[in-house]
């Protein structure tokens, strides 16, 4: 059989395919048949290459060429212009805005100019429905390495020394985190993933599982091995069909090669990993709710501690990671605690990958080392704010974050140092603002978010947010005092003073972080009699694009 | 709560400090347990601790006992938590007193009041309410949050509990009681956020339900959420139409626990002056149902030495509680033969009363009208079932709980205090101490005891005590001698204890000859119906106390000893477990589902 | 199939490796031979995509991988096709005209592996391109 000269690669994530990729790959197949090319010419379903922007991406390699916007028809031109006559198709290339030229290969494209790929490294370039391309590119050896060769502890060790930290939004050291399950007394530990991704606007985890789910499964059983777990479980919420779909795949293939099962390896470990399906509550993502809620029971938190590692799943030690943690451990365990520890900043290493949305260019997904600023990822990366609009904030973290200003743009950033600008790195979200928007609609609109997701089990969560909206929509609709100013901050401090969870102890961020910077805005809406009505109400579900 | 609970006796000691006082606790312990020691009381609403029933609502949600836990190091770091459930830890500084920790718990009522309708008097919790109270003792004096609040209507559909779920503030005390204590898992979260409230699934009415109605989240409820529903004008009405014989009998546990109402000590034994209160309230007759609890225990012991002489299904379960009849109903359908097929006591004397009374008295048993006084909310369920009301003349027409008839003779302007005591009625008001233990867990096994215990061996019985039956553990197994056999005993109190029992039976792994099973922890002093004890068990214990006490000042001590029980058997039953006593004093059972 | 040892596991990625050899992952880019295959219709009714193929299979045969072959639009000599150019990084490149599927085999000895240039190959032209 020939060697097959050309590969081309699809763009399969969920974004992608909402933009009917699955067509374009259909087309390209049936076209590189017809032609006679079928035998020279590989055509790979991938997982999301994080344009999303620009979607449905196809790429050709060898001749690193990067296709945007592909439409099922122009499939023909593909194979017909760029793979037979070896011309590319010039209308599909990736042009700049404001720029003339058209870029052709991926990493000139500012979009990818600054990114670090560790997370994501296979998403995009392999094939995650088939294990063979995985381990093709090295997969399954850190595990084989991990078992076979180093000791428990010194796989916590590396993992400790890499100084890899909680990617879920709360920055808990890793390898603590593995350290504390390990040292549990128990004959049964439980190792769990989550990924219950519900910011708004972040999708980081979803991309991974998509575009390369052995790796989060080689990640846990490495985790797994090095705290004494021989059961996993991936919670992953049911509106992630895809992910699903491909995580199933792939554990099926998993198992049929050994690489979970009974005797790993031919060692005496095992371990084998089962599916939970969320119902989509974002509260679920907090570890003692997503554990309720494996358990059969209502998604809601329970006080700490006893924490997970100590008492978890059916009382058991638990040890539960992001999805986004898991899918650096392979890397860190095949190149080292060093290699590792090298990106990043003095208490934030590796990368990070962001979730581009909101008043920005490029809408996407970025992994970019820590320490690189905000300015960068805004506007290097993300091509700044469209229409020559001028940037206002950005929000950080979610509905649990808060905005970082102008002044904010030029701080490196990591978990702590957004954390002493009062926001925080939560999962990734990142939504920009531009001038026109009024930022007391912006806390209103996370408000609203944080009010419905919240649980319900404790007071200031369950009527403490919904007093802050209530609140927010006195001011935006023009109707507040000074008083009632003074009260929403309190109310703002109390819940996070006072809630029982992570999720209601930063929704009050986005208002404290508001009231903060942009004090006059409040203050607008309420003495100012003249302040135009159309721009201080609220619109529902608004412009900023993130609930669509 | 006591300063150093027992659970801690044996714990290494820590030095903490708590509002600038030193002190010494044992590690475990809780800041909110070691404040007591310094004088601290520290608010609570969600907290729950009936440590004796193994009932601990831990959820930490009302967040009304946050205090400020200090660093060393930098104040910015101090933080607020919850003093329920943070352990004390060696060198913890704790404050409870800072602008922060007040506002923070000041902050917590108001913002529950801010969705709590403000309807105080006329709730059936004014003055029993502890957001109320709370509301009062953090000095809540505004509040500043117009907005959305509940809207929920209100759950009549069952005969016994009532649902408000508007007033519910989410503790989960009832839910933690329903789903650990009692096993039956019908209350739980329901909707999320601002919405959530607890109820049944789906919020279907709780007549749909497989609720049983034992009425312990009635007990434990802080606020209205949950109460029973109110009887009270029904009996003013019957009290005050002269065509009616109105007959009230009264439960053997609530002599014990109506003083509570008035403001006397737990325990007071008020039997006299509850017979007063209710001739003055104008009773036609005022009857025990310790008269129906003897008569129980004369059909019972008869069923229990038919069913071991002739090899019957053993063992036989006593079932005077109609919670507890409900629960194996829907929970253990296959059982259904296993249960003593008595009536429970007070329906027993209302079938008498309806008869033989009536007969006796020649009054028209169409105008009698008897009312049960019970320290249970299953009662007014019970009252309801088709098969014990076929016969139109319901067997019981009115219950109400201990607390209804508080509010009754409250209402009635009757100083209860310092009324003089009386005797009940007779013929049927003669009672023993057997019948008066039915008050409390064991006691009904023990009354048949002492019974069977002479009938079976044709001997007197010297110690009537039968310590080996008394206890307030949940689930308790004794082996009584009676002539050449041992006579194997359960007993259990508390649903979830009568579940590890019913399903040893259901395994076949039980050898027991008889077992009682009450659906209240502790029996029927610690009824849905009972004075709430507002979390504390001590209460409880003393009302147990003062039944056994009961017992001892009574000269008859043995049912079949009830000299108008066995005239009632000569002039008109006939034999014990015979045929008129077996169309009038016993039922059968149905299988229901379970939801 | 269960994979009993990490040799096992290689030997696995070793058969795999073809599926993902032309891909551009991380850490390769940069320092790649290219390899310009012309494929206009002159080049194709020459022969370029035997030839082409041929460069594939020869390289993949002999397990060298950084080497990337890529088809080209008209490189412009018509009268010489098949054309290809090989870029080595840090060298000027070098433009061959006529190469036929059988002289495959000797661009990549002589050239690509001795690093000498096959004179006689060469269409002599002024490159401005690079």
């Amino acid at each position: 059989m020939a060697s097959t000269r050309t590969n081309i690669m699809v763009c399969c994530g969920t974004g992608c395919l909402a933009s009917e990729s699955e067509k374009v790959l259909k087309n390209l197949e049936v076209i590189a048949k017809a032609r006679g090319y079928a035998e020279e010419v590989q055509i790979i379903k991938t997982g999301c290459f994080g344009f999303c922007e620009q979607g449905p991406i196809v790429k050709v390699e060898p001749d690193n060429v990067f296709y945007v916007r592909v439409s099922p028809k122009d499939a023909k031109d593909i194979i017909d212009e760029h793979i037979i006559k070896g011309r590319k198709v010039e209308r599909l290339l990736y042009m700049e805005p404001n720029e003339n030229e058209r870029i052709k290969k991926q990493e000139d494209m500012p979009f990818y100019k600054k990114q670090l790929r560790v997370a994501l490294k296979n998403c995009g370039l392999i094939n995650p429905e088939d294990v063979y391309e995985y381990i093709a590119l090295g997969g399954y050896e850190a595990l084989g390495k991990a078992i076979t060769k180093m000791t428990r502890d010194q796989v916590i060790d590396t993992v400790k020394r890499s100084g890899l930290r909680g990617r879920g939004g709360g920055g808990f050291p890793t390898g603590l985190k593995w350290e504390i399950t390990k040292k549990q007394e128990s004959d049964v530990k439980f190792m769990i993933c989550n990924a219950d991704e519900g910011d708004p606007g972040a999708f980081m985890d979803r991309s991974i599982l998509e575009g390369d789910p052995h790796s989060v499964l080689e990640a846990m059983a490495i985790g797994a091995y090095a705290i004494g777990a021989d059961k996993g479980i991936i919670y992953i919420r049911a509106e992630y069909p895809l992910a699903i779909a491909r995580l199933n795949t792939a554990l099926k293939q998993a198992r049929e090669l050994g690489l979970l099962g009974k005797n790993i390896f031919g060692t005496d470990f095992s371990f084998d990993i089962n599916l939970k399906y969320g119902a989509g509550a974002f509260v679920c993502g907090e570890e003692t709710a997503l554990i309720n809620s494996c358990e059969g029971k209502r998604g809601e938190p329970n006080f700490k501690p006893p924490y997970p590692a100590e008492e978890g799943y059916w009382g058991h030690p638990t040890c539960v990671n992001n999805v986004e943690t898991f899918a650096n451990i392979p890397s860190i365990i095949m190149k080292g605690a060093d290699w590792f520890a090298a990106m990043g900043t003095e208490r934030s290493k590796g990368t990070k990958v962001f979730a581009l949305a909101g008043k920005i260019n490029n809408v996407g997904l970025v992994e970019v080392p820590m320490g690189i600023t905000l300015r960068e990822i805004i506007f290097d990366i993300g091509g700044g704010i469209p229409k020559g609009k001028k940037f206002k904030a950005v929000q950080t973290g979610g509905p649990s974050g808060g905005v970082i200003t102008e002044e904010g743009l030029d701080t490196p950033i990591d978990y702590d140092s957004l954390i002493e600008r009062g926001s925080m790195m939560g999962s990734g979200g990142m939504i920009v603002m531009d001038e026109d928007d009024n930022m007391v609609n912006i806390a209103k609109f996370y408000l609203e978010f944080t009010m419905d997701e919240a649980c319900g089990r404790c007071g200031p969560g369950r009527i403490g947010t919904k007093r802050l909206f209530e609140m927010l929509h006195k001011i935006s609709s023009g109707k507040a005092t000074m008083a009632d100013l003074d009260a929403l901050k309190q109310l703002a401090y109390m819940v996070k003073d006072s809630s029982l969870c992570g999720l209601c102890q930063t929704a009050p961020n986005p208002v404290i972080s508001t009231m903060k910077h942009f004090w006059d805005e409040y203050v607008a809406l309420v003495k100012d009699e003249d302040h135009p009505q159309g721009e201080g109400r609220y619109v529902p579900k608004n412009k900023i694009g993130m609930k669509s | 709560m006591a300063g150093s609970p027992e659970k801690y006796k044996d714990r290494k000691k820590i030095q903490i400090k708590i509002n600038d006082e030193d002190l010494t606790v044992p590690e475990g312990i809780t800041i909110l347990e070691s404040a007591h020691e310094v004088g601290v009381k520290i608010p609570t609403l969600c907290h729950l601790d009936l440590h004796d029933l193994q009932l601990y609502n831990k959820t930490a949600s009302c967040r009304v006992c946050m205090v400020e836990l200090v660093d060393g190091g930098n104040q910015n770091r101090n933080k607020l938590v919850p003093a329920c459930v943070t352990k004390a830890y060696e060198g913890m500084t704790i404050r409870t007193d800072t602008l922060r920790a007040i506002n923070a718990r000041r902050m917590a009522v108001e913002l529950l009041l801010s969705n709590h309708p403000n309807e105080c008097f006329t709730c059936p919790k004014n003055l029993e309410c502890e957001l109320q109270a709370l509301a009062e003792e953090l000095n809540v004096r505004e509040i500043r949050w117009e907005g959305e609040r509940m809207d929920y209507p209100k759950d009549f559909s069952s005969d016994a509990i009532v649902k408000d779920s508007n007033k519910c503030i989410y503790c989960r005390r009832c839910e933690t009681g329903c789903n650990e204590i009692q096993t039956c898992g019908i209350l739980s979260g329901i909707g999320r956020g601002f919405n959530a409230f607890v109820g049944p699934f789906a919020n279907i009415p709780m007549v749909e339900s497989s609720c049983t109605y034992c009425g312990q989240c009635v007990q434990v409820c802080p606020t209205a959420a949950l109460t029973e529903v109110y009887h009270v004008d029904k009996v003013w009405e019957a009290l005050n139409d002269p065509d009616k014989h109105v007959i009230v009998q009264t439960a053997p546990a609530i002599r014990v626990a109506l003083g509570e109402l008035f403001g006397m000590e737990a325990g007071t034994i008020v039997t006299g002056k509850m017979v007063t209160a209710l001739k003055r309230m104008g009773f036609d007759a005022v009857f025990d149902t310790d008269f129906g609890a003897d008569l129980t225990i004369m059909e019972e012991a008869s069923e229990l030495i038919y069913r071991i002489k002739n090899n019957k299904t053993l063992p036989i379960l006593t079932n005077c509680c109609p919670a507890w009849v409900k629960f194996i109903e829907h929970q253990f359908p296959e059982l259904l033969h296993v249960p003593s097929t008595c009536k429970s006591p007070h329906i027993m004397f209302g079938t008498i009363a309806k008869t033989y009374y009536a007969e006796k008295n020649g009054i028209d048993p169409d105008n009698i009208v008897v009312v049960s006084i019970m320290p249970c909310i299953a009662k007014k369920a019970e009252a309801k079932r088709p098969e014990l009301t076929k016969d139109e003349h319901n067997n019981v027409d009115i219950v109400i709980t201990t607390r209804e008839l508080g509010a009754m003779i409250k209402e009635a302007g009757i100083e209860f205090n310092s009324l003089p005591d009386s005797e009940f009625d007779r013929p049927l008001g003669e009672t023993t101490g057997a019948s008066v233990i039915f008050g409390t867990a064991g006691g009904v096994i023990e009354a048949a005891i002492r019974t069977a215990y002479e009938w079976m061996t044709g001997e007197t019985l010297e110690n009537v005590e039968f310590e080996q039956l008394r206890g307030m553990e949940g689930v308790r197994k004794a082996t009584v001698r009676i002539g050449d056999q041992d006579l194997k005993i359960g007993i259990a109190s508390g649903l979830g204890n009568a579940r590890v029992i019913l399903e040893e039976i259901r395994d076949g792994k039980a050898d027991y000859h008889a077992i009682e099973i009450m659906a209240c922890p502790g029996g029927c002093i610690g009824g849905g119906g009972q004075p709430y004890h507002h979390g504390n068990h001590e209460i409880v214990k003393k009302r147990r106390e003062a039944i056994y006490e009961e017992d001892r000042r009574k000269k008859i001590r043995k049912s079949h000893e009830n000299q108008e029980i066995l005239e009632l058997y000569r002039e008109y039953l006939g034999e014990p477990f015979g045929e008129l006593a077996h169309k009038l004093l016993h039922t059968h059972f149905e299988e229901r589902e379970r939801i | 199939m269960k994979i009993k040892s990490l040799d096992e596991l290689r030997k696995i990625r070793e058969e795999h490796s073809n599926q993902v050899r032309l891909r551009e992952y991380g850490e390769m880019a940069g320092d790649k031979i290219e390899i310009l295959i012309g494929m206009a219709t002159c080049g194709i009714s020459s022969g370029a995509r035997e030839t082409l193929n041929a460069f594939v299979n020869a390289l993949s045969s002999e397990d060298i991988d950084n080497i990337k072959v890529v088809p080209v639009g008209c490189i412009g000599y018509c009268h010489s096709e098949p054309t290809v150019q090989v870029n080595i990084p840090g060298q000027k490149p070098v433009l061959y005209g006529n190469v036929k599927e059988n002289k495959v085999r000797d661009i990549i000895e002589k050239h690509i592996k001795g690093g000498k240039p096959i004179e006689n190959l060469i269409l002599h032209v002024d490159f401005e391109r690079a």
